[in-house]
């Protein structure tokens, strides 16, 4: 128990959280057709990223949020400007903006010297969920002591505050969300600022793509924004179901990924485990594959409506007329 | 617009529901209205007809704050329209939203009370009743909780229109209310429409049934980039402003030529140096 407790509960809680902060601000950006945005943003904030680090020289978080706030409405902002000056399709706007971003964060890296530290090619790609450890635990008394709490990893504690203010956001603006993914139109003429929300969720989804970066990396946070909306959607109709759905598969995919990438190895006695990063992608994607498989607007939910009808009252007095 | 009468000297004139004066919209250069001038009547049913391009959702869109304007000023009632925004409601075009969205019917109606309810307060149960019994009044009360993509054409209709209801406005502008939509729907969406005229409110609707506009709407704005004529359907729904009105890009930039050179001004007073056409 000390071991687990030592080694693996604070990447697990990292990577439930992560994948619990990006799944539910997933649904705003799957429900408004941008998901695709999740993808530019969580490459755009690299540069911020590091430039948040090598001026602040540590790996604490409110630096980092704020770099990666600062580039992710710079992106924002720049894809804008392309859009207009160029007359250019959003998608190769956006994909202009967030490649070269990308790009910049990985020169910076270099040119910083962040490499040298632990900031490298292979962390933001990754992630670097193996790195949060607690070294401090002695049994399950250790949650409850407060001088071995306080050596958890700040990591996970940033991402409980990112989780919070995510919810907190969500269960405040719960109506004024709706309303401007719907119909963003009708929501200015009623006096509702759809810009002023919009920005709103650029600064979760940043927020949300900071928290996953340590716990999946850059590349595969398009994964965690995604992937629990899409299998929610597949699965319901309503509103508030939705995110409850999108909550639940995130669970899944951050726990189950972490779980089969690193606990599965160790029973076996592998020796080595796998990347938990990929191992979430991969689970995130079968669950998708059984939400569409399965779902009620699936083959077998289409299948399950067809004898629904052929056992329905139409049907049965024909072959009783013989 | 009618003639008030000779001896109600006294009486205050009657207040233009709408009244745009010299509104210019332009899309990347390319002028969608061009110094439209126009008074809508104190209330009733008020047609927008116009050829496809011609800047009818344009006019409710400028008018409304959803596109820039070049120029121009925008009053209902008398008075700037930010300072009557809640007495002004928005129907859009139907096409403007997915509806495959995660929404009921009625959580779509509801929003049509929100702004009675303000930011961050949850809708309270009343405000739902109240967008329940819109729903009702387009014959949706059945579905109040279908989800909104399983609704027909018609029934997303019925939704917006429900939902436009629920503002409870005294001036609404209407975009392709009629828009394909089934015979039954078209029934009563002109039903609920002549209510709203009853009661003394006005809607301004883009229509593009040529058809049906004399039997619907007692005024109209014949409308092409600029305001061509306007007035009682009866006057105003001639052969010869239709043809102005249809007649093709040739025939405007014609009377552009005619204004610039001194001749002819037509209606709504064409600025000479106004855009170029081809």
């Amino acid at each position: 128990m000390t071991e687990f407790l030592r080694l693996d509960l604070a990447a697990l809680l990292a990577a439930v959280l992560a994948c619990l902060a990006c799944g539910l601000i997933g649904n705003l950006l799957l429900l408004t057709r941008q998901s695709l945005l999740g993808d530019a943003i969580s490459h755009a904030v690299l540069p911020g990223i590091v430039l948040g680090f090598w001026a602040s020289g540590s790996r604490a978080a409110p630096p980092l949020v704020a770099g990666a706030m600062a580039a992710a409405v710079t992106a924002a902002l720049l894809i804008a400007l392309v859009r207009r000056l160029t007359r250019l399709e959003p998608g190769a706007a956006m994909g202009v903006v967030f490649s070269g971003m990308f790009a910049l964060g990985l020169v910076l890296i270099e040119v910083t010297g962040a490499r040298a530290v632990d900031l490298d090619v292979d962390c933001v790609l990754y992630g670097q969920l193996e790195a949060l450890i607690w070294p401090a635990a002695e049994g399950l008394g250790s949650l409850l002591d407060p001088a071995a709490l306080a050596e958890f990893p700040a990591e996970v504690k940033t991402l409980a505050a990112i989780l919070a203010l995510t919810l907190g956001l969500l269960a405040l603006l719960w109506k004024e969300l709706r309303l401007v993914a719907f119909d963003p139109d009708f929501a200015r003429t009623i006096g509702f600022a759809p810009r002023l929300v919009s920005v709103l969720v650029l600064v979760l989804v940043s927020a949300a793509c900071v928290a996953a970066f340590w716990a999946v990396g850059s590349i595969l946070v398009i994964a965690a924004l995604v992937a629990p909306a899409a299998i929610a959607r597949l699965l319901t109709n309503d509103y508030a179901a939705q995110f409850a759905i999108s909550a639940l598969a995130a669970v899944a995919m951050g726990g189950g990924g972490y779980w089969a990438a690193v606990l599965v190895p160790d029973a076996l006695g592998l020796g080595h485990g796998l990347n938990a990063a990929g191992m979430m992608a991969v689970v995130a994607g079968l669950l998708l594959a059984g939400a569409c498989l399965l779902g009620p607007f699936g083959p077998a939910g289409r299948a399950r409506r067809r004898a629904a009808v052929a056992v329905g009252p139409v049907r049965v007095p024909a072959p009783a007329a013989e | 617009m009618s003639g008030s009468p000779a001896s109600g000297a006294s009486l205050p004139l009657p207040v233009p529901a709408l009244s745009v004066r010299h509104l210019s919209v332009a899309y990347n250069d390319q002028p969608a209205l061009w110094d439209v001038t126009w008074e809508s009547p104190p209330s009733g049913l008020v047609a927008i007809v116009g050829p496809n391009g011609a800047g009818k959702s344009t006019l409710l869109k400028a008018v409304l704050g959803l596109v820039p304007r070049l120029s121009g000023e925008v009053r209902a009632f008398g008075r700037p329209i930010a300072e009557v925004r809640r007495r002004v409601g928005y129907l859009p075009q139907r096409a403007s939203v997915d509806w495959d969205f995660p929404a009921t019917a009625l959580q779509v109606v509801a929003m049509g009370r929100y702004p009675r309810v303000g930011w961050i307060r949850p809708l309270p149960r009343a405000e739902r009743e109240r967008a329940r019994a819109a729903l009702a009044e387009v014959g949706m009360a059945a579905y109040a909780d279908r989800q909104i993509g399983q609704l027909s054409g018609g029934q997303q209709q019925r939704v917006f229109l429900a939902r436009a209801l629920a503002l409870e406005a005294d001036l609404y502008l209407m975009d392709e209310p009629f828009a394909g939509v089934d015979a039954a729907t078209e029934r009563a969406i002109i039903e609920v429409l002549q209510r709203l005229a009853r009661e003394g409110r006005t809607v301004i609707a883009v229509h593009h049934d040529l058809a049906t506009a004399p039997q619907y709407f007692a005024h109209v704005l014949l409308l092409n980039v600029r305001a061509i004529a306007a007035g009682p359907m009866a006057t105003t729904f001639t052969p010869e402003n239709l043809a102005r009105t249809y007649g093709g890009r040739l025939s405007l930039l014609e009377q552009a030529v005619a204004a610039a050179l001194g001749g002819g001004v037509p209606v709504g007073g064409a600025t000479p140096g106004g855009p170029e056409r081809r």
